[in-house]
């Protein structure tokens, strides 16, 4: 168990570590003793439905917020400012000076981190071309569209070569085309040795990208650590359709069995298939299919987080 | 501490950029017209009322009979024409020439010359010329006093002596006026746009990503300096207008002018000085209440009462003027809101230099004091990084 009274920085293992972070707003906790560590080199996802405080929470790690309470460190920073050089960051409310041309963009960006004009500039304009906005190097933010002003920005994010990158909702508003090219480019900086921590409602692009997760609700975290191991936290479920349509072998099935459309479903035994068989064998049911299926990310997330957290979630990516 | 300088050039250089490369910079350049001819009909109430509160005074020796007589005369002068010189009277002492020197050289009240009765023959000594108006109301009123005699009233001898302090005194407080009023109204029209200097990066939403890559001091520095940087621009323009305006209208240049206390060069020197810290010190509270706006509309109700303060500001620095070290004029050098205007002023009528590299010193403290508090403001009530609750909370966003 994570706690601040036993905090010891691993800086060497995460990039970020946070203990007991919480937040209050007036009289309302938005975030509630949440404890995370973001694995060095890791594909780090925070899943949570809206008004879970995600955001909320990424806003502490960066320093544009102090926690009320709790502590945190980021690539070995206890204030996260100082480590700003070495951090990107895409906001969920995307924002840029409109009348900037993209290539200044990009370059005013990395200069807050601490690149210099020149260099930002000659990186924004190989970014630009890498990412096919080539022609638009010299066009007002005004002028391009939206999803190229988020993909201007997203440049503007990498483009000091960042140690870690926060990318907050960062699927959000863009066509499945760009989702895949965003996908690519998280990818690929996590090859570099990037440390990526993104938001998320979409349970689907966390399930594909991350190593590890951490599911909040309600201000907490209700499940941290790999994906893996929040999938296990559910026993596989077995898809069985017996020949014979009846008989004594029936009492063979584990007391949670239910039978949908002539298939039996059930989640596996501790012992695991093969008593079952057996007995269905032995017993003459015969055995026309059989499926053993491991649990969803969802699946899980609807256990850990609860239903009414599952519901939203499906609810906002529905909306978008 | 090079973060934070790094970080506010880097500010600083697009915020100057997109204000002087901007289309709308021309209106900036040219918009010193209206507050110029509001501060000049300001100094014109506040100059009217200055001198009638610290007119220069005529010293007069005369027994009390002689001046009661002199007063009357003067009473009726005023009740026909509605003005006359101020008098005084002075007990004649013993050695008349030191008496002479010391009434010359005071400044309370503004001795602008003495008008000796008690040795027959009226002599006028002081910075006055027979021909100039004083002399000759001086010369009316002894004719007045005498009217119920046998005699005529001797004429006037009048004996110039140069200047007096009390006509220095009176000349260097229309410096201190002017050099007031132009860090007035060129604080007025840089109020405004202070106030409205975060709302873009608010509403265009990229203040989530500075405040995540630079200290809030940073970028609150880099504005200010990028705005004072742009207002040096105009100051260029405004001036070498202003000098060729100057120069048509007044052939002798500055010459025609009372000189400052300190000399022009140093008064030149401190009145660019003093523009920069009255910039930053209100700039710097006007930058931190105006950041706590989400919308150009807040910012248009904030305007009103800010211009409002600024007025309250320079009336403290006006009354200021004439009070030497008095306890106006050190309250007012020491409130660090009205400092800037007031030791101007105080160096176009004291000489002394080192109660300037005192106040600068003390201005500086105030722009980072400001600075700090503005920075600190604008975490915790518009990001909502501490404990307290704001005027202007955003609701929890996750």
């Amino acid at each position: 168990m994570l706690r601040a009274a036993q905090q010891q920085w691993q800086t060497d293992r995460f990039a970020v570590e946070a203990f007991d972070l919480v937040k209050d707003f007036g009289g309302t906790r938005a975030v509630d003793g949440v404890s995370l560590q973001v694995p060095a080199g890791s594909i780090y996802g925070i899943l949570g439905p809206n008004g879970a405080g995600k955001t909320t929470t990424l806003r502490m790690l960066l320093g544009i917020i102090d926690p009320s309470s709790g502590r945190r460190a980021v690539l070995g920073h206890e204030r996260p400012i100082d480590a700003a050089p070495m951090i990107g960051y895409l906001p969920e409310e995307r924002g840029l000076y409109q009348s900037m041309h993209a290539r200044d963009a990009i370059a005013f960006m990395g200069a807050l981190r601490g690149l210099s004009l020149g260099d930002g500039r000659r990186r924004a304009d190989e970014l630009l071309d890498q990412h096919g906005l080539g022609e638009w190097k010299r066009k007002p933010i005004r002028a391009l569209s939206k999803g190229m002003a988020q993909t201007v920005q997203l440049l503007g994010t990498l483009v000091h070569r960042p140690r870690l990158i926060v990318l907050d909702e960062p699927f959000s508003g863009l066509d499945a085309i760009n989702q895949g090219k965003l996908e690519r480019l998280i990818r690929a900086q996590a090859a570099d040795g990037v440390t990526i921590i993104f938001s998320t409602h979409v349970i689907a692009h966390a399930e594909r990208l991350c190593e590890r997760i951490a599911i909040v609700a309600k201000g907490k975290v209700a499940f941290e650590g790999r994906v893996d191991e929040a999938r296990n936290k559910l026993r596989p479920v077995v898809r069985l359709r017996t020949r014979a349509p009846d008989g004594p072998w029936r009492s063979a099935f584990p007391e949670n069995a239910r039978s949908e459309n002539g298939e039996w479903l059930f989640e596996l035994p501790e012992s695991g298939p093969e008593p079952l068989l057996r007995a269905l064998i032995d017993g003459g049911a015969g055995i026309e299919t059989l499926a053993i299926e491991r649990p969803g990310l969802h699946d899980a997330f609807v256990a850990i987080a609860g239903d009414a957290a599952a519901s939203e979630m499906v609810e906002s990516e529905e909306a978008q | 501490m090079k973060r934070l300088f790094h970080a506010a050039f880097v500010i600083a250089r697009r915020d100057f950029t997109a204000t002087v490369l901007s289309k709308t910079f021309i209106f900036f350049l040219i918009g010193p017209l209206l507050p110029l001819f509001i501060g000049g009909t300001f100094v014109g109430i506040s100059s009217s009322a200055e001198r009638a509160q610290r007119r220069p005074v005529v010293a007069v020796l005369a027994s009390q009979p002689q001046f009661d007589a002199l007063a009357q005369a003067r009473q009726r002068l005023v009740d026909a024409v509605g003005d006359a010189p101020v008098i005084e009277r002075f007990e004649p002492e013993p050695g008349r020439a030191a008496q002479q020197q010391r009434l010359l050289a005071s400044t309370e009240p503004p001795v602008i010359a003495v008008l000796a009765l008690d040795e027959g023959h009226p002599t006028l000594t002081g910075a006055v010329t027979a021909v100039e108006s004083t002399s000759k109301s001086l010369g009316y009123l002894l004719e007045q006093a005498h009217a119920n005699r046998s005699r005529p009233a001797p004429p006037i001898r009048v004996i110039e002596t140069g200047i007096s302090s009390g006509k220095v005194a009176a000349d260097r407080s229309q410096t201190a006026h002017a050099g007031q009023t132009l860090l007035f109204f060129l604080t007025l029209l840089l109020a405004t746009m202070l106030l409205s200097q975060v709302i873009e990066e608010k509403s265009n939403k990229i203040i989530e990503v500075i405040a995540a890559a630079v200290p809030i001091d940073a970028m609150f520095l880099g504005k200010l300096f990028a705005m004072l940087a742009a207002s040096i621009i105009g100051l260029i323009v405004w001036i070498s207008v202003g000098a060729l305006a100057f120069g048509s209208l007044a052939p002798k240049g500055l010459s025609s002018l009372p000189e400052p206390a300190v000399g022009w060069p140093a008064f030149m020197a401190l009145g660019v000085l003093y523009f920069a810290m009255n910039y930053l010190i209100l700039g710097a509270l006007f930058l931190g209440i105006g950041a706590q706006a989400s919308s150009p509309r807040e910012v248009q109700t904030m305007s009103l009462p800010v211009t409002m303060l600024q007025v309250i500001i320079f009336a403290l620095a006006s009354a200021s003027i004439g009070q030497g070290s008095g306890p106006i004029a050190l309250v007012a050098a020491a409130f660090p809101l009205s400092s800037p205007m007031v030791m101007l002023g105080r160096a176009a009528e004291q000489p002394e230099i080192w109660p300037h590299l005192l106040a600068l010193a003390w201005q500086t403290l105030w722009v980072a004091v400001m600075l700090k508090l503005g920075a600190r403001f604008f975490r915790t009530r518009v990001l909502r990084s501490g404990p307290s609750r704001g005027l202007f909370r955003r609701s929890a966003r996750t």
